[in-house]
């Protein structure tokens, strides 16, 4: 113990920090008012935001109808008042926003398909779901004939139609069977596949033409979300192979020519936009065909869809298989494996994993880009609703209309782009910056 | 011996287990179902078209085409509806959708970069309301913000005729300054245009002058800064001199050139130029689409310049603006441009929705209504598919060429 | 150059691949139904109602022949074409036969290889404007702007008529009569063009019929009908005598209601309509019944006409010159003998 006057015999009190440099203040200052700018910034923003909030709340919540029997009901030369959103229109024609002209009475069914869909995808998109293991085989080796006979029912198949068809077919799948074991007791992979593939081609074709018995809804029934959906499931399902195979096929140094026409189709598809290609499908593809062989206007469509977004995937892929490192292909090489097992074993497992985020912004793509089937027709969600303002009963919706339907893409395409940023943090195992 | 060892090696397998065999084999099998599956399509178009009494050719280019794609203040290629044809609608076609794609990739980009250097502003609130911006606009299908753009604002700014407030009928769209020159309504923008007179070449020299003499003002001042470190104002020298130089010519020459001022009629403004209400709606909805994406590429563009760069620069003592302007955006140019260039290529493709709301462009009144008339499906849509390839390589050649000298910049 | 020559030159070694196709009357009859072409949606003409069930007058007609046809009028898949996709879709056999107001025309009947079977509803384009404007004649609208449909033949004549006075237009080019109400009504335009039953329908919608008015004049004639492929004459001539079978009907007093008991007539043009004497069904592949059973399920013209577009529905379409030609129009049918 010191008795040192000046010194400083017991602990000072500690002081807060000064105001400006913790807490709120500092919140504020570093991240609202740091310089005269930036405050001005900050109000003008707030003004704006404020402003922008204020008037949808107001117009969805505040003045919107809920209930409402006609346009009478919502537009202000007959209430007197002004307003904002029409949900009762939006509530009189929900189930044919969703399904289109589909039979009232068969809901049922693509509601099932959807159940199916969302169980089948959440333990496949989220690992922390169970059951991803069983989940993928039957997404892709089931669900899709299961929903197209749930959807449309039996389909018609000529080749059934004779006893001598069901015979070759009969005898087909047999023999695919036998070939499968056979190939499988020897450890010829090609043999196993060639053989339960067939037998499994031939498998679909019987339960199709079954269609679980059910009436037959033809493809013009079809509309509203679920022929969104359908479209970009059909095409996303169509082109991530295709796309697999043209990426290969334009990396494929070895064969000049398939190289050529893989780079030919996807720089001109690439190069010309949706739309022609759509109305390609739809003057052009008759007549490609051969006569009596047609296509209904949904089938073409589809093929158009399915044929550009390809074009897409391809590139897509072709990133991932340049960011994969020369040393894997030379490793499968060296190992021995032929062309087709390093691709499947080691490049295609490695490359489909970087681009995978890249897959789901192609698909948000498609799924926006599937509204463009109005132009030449189809009922798809923008049509339907294009249509209900038409009716003598709901006119002058547009506002209401047009904005539900771009809420309902909004919702789902951030939702997709949310997604897809969480995978590509789940996926991003490499060092970070 | 060795000859006979690879014969009796040659089998039938050997075709598909030699790897070199394999590849012809299969080049050749690809090929030849190709050509067979566009023989088959020859011959089925062929046939189908005879069986349909179609006239297959290209002489449908030269008959008139007999509607009329546009209005006489909106034609650029001074379209005809008396003598002009579907070759001409095909020009006009054209045109106009090299017009709105130009128009509207200077706009986007402009657009894209202010929303992307704000989506990074230390502003908190000004963070959030360009990430707003973007995630809203860019989720939303273009085809139904083309929609939204058009039927739910251009069609609801005022009337361009109407009962006046003070009885009868006028003139009620939006009069800029009360000039009585500029209008805005839902029926688009009508503006003066110039008429050009004997004698007007001489601005034409001009400007070209003012541009030469820019060239060389910055040369001249960068040479000077390296030498003496005093930087000139080239930026207001320039603009100095290209607006100064022509209206100078204009007074010395005469002033040969006037303007075609919009008068009002019965029904609408007669004379000057002026960019139709769905050109707009177009315009919107493709700017304030395309914006987002390109705001995106800025954004990542920027956040790839690593922050050591910023720290350097100011280390230097160099403002925060020309820290952005003169070391960040050079080195994120390199990052941008690649992906901004397929941005230009969507918009330019994705024009064609133009379909939806009437804008004369290619696809819609080529592709849609002459082929209607003349039934000649197979020419009109490749023609139209032609064009669209010859803009996009075009675009990407031109953009492969700017990446090059910017990515010459680094060591 | 001709586009044909190339393109067989490409194809080398030219063969003919095609098939002997069955006629369009087997088709239909082994498939069930008939594929009939309809607009996306045109109050009256065809339209789905809140159900999904299409109705109209169009539709009524598509109902007819698969009376006729497969003895059940329910039997029919609607297809809703566009005013671009319409000819597409017939030509390619997407559907059996289009009844979507088009337009006869000469080279739709013989450049685009179609068959019009005849004329359901006769039409002419007309202008409808606002009242306030002042015009009283289509020849006063120098230097307006017009609100057309694309891919229709008013685009064409409207051309033609402002080209013949000498007069200017802006068009102001629209999809559909949806998208053309909302920019007439927003001033967009000053005028809407199109035939003048599309007037009528879009008239009713506005916020305020009685400040529209539709100008006098007619500047086209635009004879209605449906049309099917060329090539096949069975499937034509069922198609034609369909819509003269519905015409004859109103034509002799047989209705709906009455033609039960028709077949016990004494006149004798009515027991060969009804199929109870003659055969004439058998002439065109069907049964002798097949016209009574294409009355009965909508009516004979006029009963259809009355529903769907008459003066008691919101379209208050007058029958004017779709008047029976006893009646003082020109709705005329040939004879069934």
């Amino acid at each position: 113990m010191s008795d040192i006057a000046y010194v400083k015999t017991e602990l000072s009190p500690t002081l807060p920090p000064p105001p400006n440099a913790a807490g709120p203040m500092k919140w504020l200052k570093d991240n609202l008012f740091s310089t005269w700018y930036e405050a001005i910034g900050t109000v003008v923003a707030s003004a704006i935001l404020i402003y922008l909030f204020m008037s949808i709340v107001d117009w969805a919540f505040v003045t919107s109808v809920w209930e409402a029997s006609s346009f009478e009901d919502c537009l202000e030369r007959y209430t007197g008042h002004p307003v904002g959103a029409c949900w009762g229109f939006v509530d009189a024609r929900f189930n044919q926003f969703m399904f289109g002209p589909y039979p009232t009475d068969s809901y049922w069914r693509p509601i099932i398909v959807g159940i199916l869909l969302v169980a089948g995808l959440l333990p496949i998109m989220f690992e922390q779901i169970p059951g991803r293991k069983i989940a993928a085989p039957l997404m892709l080796g089931i669900f899709p004939w299961l929903s197209v006979a749930l959807l449309h029912g039996p389909i018609e198949m000529t080749t059934l139609d004779s006893g001598l068809g069901i015979g070759v077919t009969a005898l087909l799948f047999v023999l695919g069977i036998a070939l499968g074991l056979y190939g499988r007791k020897n450890f010829n992979p090609g043999q196993t596949m060639i053989g339960f593939g067939v037998a499994y081609c031939i498998g679909v074709m019987y339960f199709l033409a079954w269609g679980l018995g059910l009436e037959t809804i033809a493809t013009n029934k079809y509309g509203g979300f679920m022929l969104t959906l359908i479209l970009s499931a059909v095409g996303i399902g169509v082109s991530l192979p295709l796309g697999i195979v043209l990426a290969l096929g334009r990396r494929a140094s070895n064969m000049p020519l398939i190289q050529m026409l893989c780079i030919g189709f996807i720089e001109l598809v690439r190069a010309v936009p949706l739309i022609t290609i759509l109305f390609m499908a739809q003057f052009m593809l008759p007549l490609f065909l051969p006569e009596g062989v047609d296509f209904d206007n949904l089938v073409r469509a589809l093929v158009g869809v399915s044929l550009f977004s390809s074009a897409y995937m391809a590139e897509v892929v072709r990133g991932g298989l340049q960011a994969i490192p020369k040393g894997q292909f030379e490793a499968a090489d060296a190992l021995g494996l032929n062309y087709s097992m390093s691709m499947r074993l080691i490049i295609l497992p490695q490359a489909l994993k970087i681009v995978i985020p890249n897959i789901v912004s192609t698909f948000i793509g498609l799924f926006k880009d599937t509204t463009l089937v109005s132009i030449i027709g189809l009922l798809d969600l923008l049509l339907t609703m294009k249509q209900a303002i038409t009716s003598t009963k709901w006119l002058g919706m547009e506002h209401t209309g047009y904005i539900f339907v771009g809420l309902i893409y909004l919702v789902c395409c951030f939702g997709m782009s949310r997604y897809s940023i969480y995978l590509e943090k789940k996926l991003h195992t490499g060092h970070k910056r | 011996m060795a000859v006979e060892a690879e014969n009796a090696n040659f089998s039938l397998s050997s075709l598909w287990y030699d790897k070199r065999n394999r590849a012809i084999v299969l080049q050749i099998i690809t090929v030849s179902i190709f050509v067979w599956f566009v023989y088959q399509i020859v011959n089925n178009a062929v046939t189908n078209m005879e069986n349909q009494g179609l006239n297959p050719g290209f002489g449908f280019m030269s008959q008139i085409a007999g509607f009329n794609p546009t209005s006489p203040e909106f034609n650029l290629t001074s379209f005809d509806v008396n003598s002009s044809t579907h070759g001409d609608v095909f020009v006009l076609g054209i045109v106009n959708t090299l017009l709105i794609s130009f128009v509207g990739v200077i706009l986007a980009t402009i657009v894209g970069f202010v929303v992307g250097v704000l989506r990074l502003s230390n502003n908190l609130l000004i963070k959030l309301l360009a990430t707003t911006y973007i995630e809203v606009m860019r989720n939303i299908p273009l085809l139904l913000h083309i929609f939204i753009w058009y039927f739910g604002v251009v069609l609801f700014l005022p009337q361009l005729m109407g009962a006046l407030p003070e009885g009868g009928r006028g003139v009620t769209g939006i009069n800029f300054l009360g000039l009585d020159m500029i209008f805005m309504s839902n029926r688009g923008i009508n503006f003066p245009s110039p008429v050009l007179e004997a004698g007007w070449q001489v601005i034409l020299i001009a400007f070209i002058a003012a541009i030469a003499g820019i060239v060389f003002l910055s040369k001249w001042a960068k040479k000077r800064q390296d030498e003496t470190g005093q930087i000139f104002p080239v930026l207001w020298a320039s603009l100095g001199l290209i607006i100064g130089l022509p209206i100078l010519a204009y007074f010395i020459a005469g002033q040969p050139v006037s303007w075609d001022i919009p008068q009002a009629t019965r029904f609408n403004l007669k004379g000057g130029a002026s960019m139709p209400g769905h050109m707009m709606g177009l315009l919107m909805a493709l700017v304030v689409y395309t914006g987002a994406f390109i705001a995106e590429n800025v954004r990542s563009g920027i956040q790839s310049v690593s922050h050591g760069q910023t720290e350097a620069a100011f280390a230097l003592g160099i403002r925060p603006n020309v820290t952005m302007r003169k070391i960040i955006i050079p080195q994120a140019m390199r990052v941008i441009i690649p992906p901004m260039t397929s941005q230009y290529l969507n918009l330019t493709k994705n024009s064609s929705l133009a379909v939806a709301i009437g804008y004369p462009d290619l696809v819609n009144i080529f592709t849609g209504v002459s082929l209607n008339q003349t039934g000649n499906a197979v020419e009109i849509i490749a023609l139209t598919m032609l064009v669209y390839l010859t803009i996009s390589l075009t675009i990407s050649i031109f953009m492969n060429w700017y990446n090059k000298r910017v990515a010459l910049v680094e060591r | 150059m001709n586009f044909k020559h190339l393109l067989a030159a490409g194809a080398a070694v030219a063969f003919s691949a095609s098939v002997a196709q069955a006629g369009t009357l087997d088709d239909v009859k082994a498939k069930g139904y008939i594929d009939c072409g309809v607009t996306t949606g045109l109050a009256g003409f065809a339209s789905p109602d809140d159900q999904g069930n299409w109705a109209g007058f169009d539709v009524d007609f598509c109902r007819a022949m698969a009376a006729a046809v497969l003895g059940d009028a329910s039997k029919v898949k609607y297809t809703p074409t566009t005013g671009k996709t319409r000819f597409t879709a017939l030509a390619s056999g997407e559907v059996d036969v289009l009844a979507r107001n088009t337009t006869w025309t000469f080279s739709r009947d013989t450049d685009l290889g179609f068959e019009f079977v005849g004329v359901n509803y006769y039409d002419g384009q007309g202008f409808m404007v606002k009242k306030d404007l002042g015009v009283k004649s289509a020849l006063e609208l120098d230097g307006a702007s017009v609100c057309i449909q694309t891919g229709t033949t008013t685009e064409l004549n409207l051309a033609d008529y402002f080209r013949a006075n000498n007069m200017s237009f802006t068009p102001i080019v629209i999809e559909d009569n949806a998208e053309a109400r909302q920019n007439y009504e927003s001033g967009a335009c000053d005028v809407y063009t199109t035939d003048r039953s599309g007037l009528a329908a879009t008239r009713v919608v506005l916020s305020d019929p009685d400040a529209h008015v539709v100008l006098p004049e007619i500047v086209s004639k635009e004879p209605l009908g449906p049309l099917v492929r060329h090539g096949d004459n069975q499937w034509g001539d069922i198609a034609r005598w369909t819509l003269n079978a519905l015409i004859t009907a109103e034509e002799l007093g047989v209705t709906q209601g009455n033609i039960g008991e028709m077949a016990s007539s004494n006149n004798p043009e009515i027991r060969r309509l009804v199929g109870a004497e003659g055969d004439l069904g058998a002439m065109i592949g069907l049964d002798a019944e097949w016209a009574m059973r294409a009355v009965a399920a909508g009516g004979n013209y006029s009963e259809i006409y009355e529903r769907n577009i008459g003066p008691n529905t919101p379209l208050q379409l007058a029958r004017g010159v779709n008047a029976l030609w006893t009646q003082g129009g020109i709705l005329y049918s040939p004879p069934f003998r």
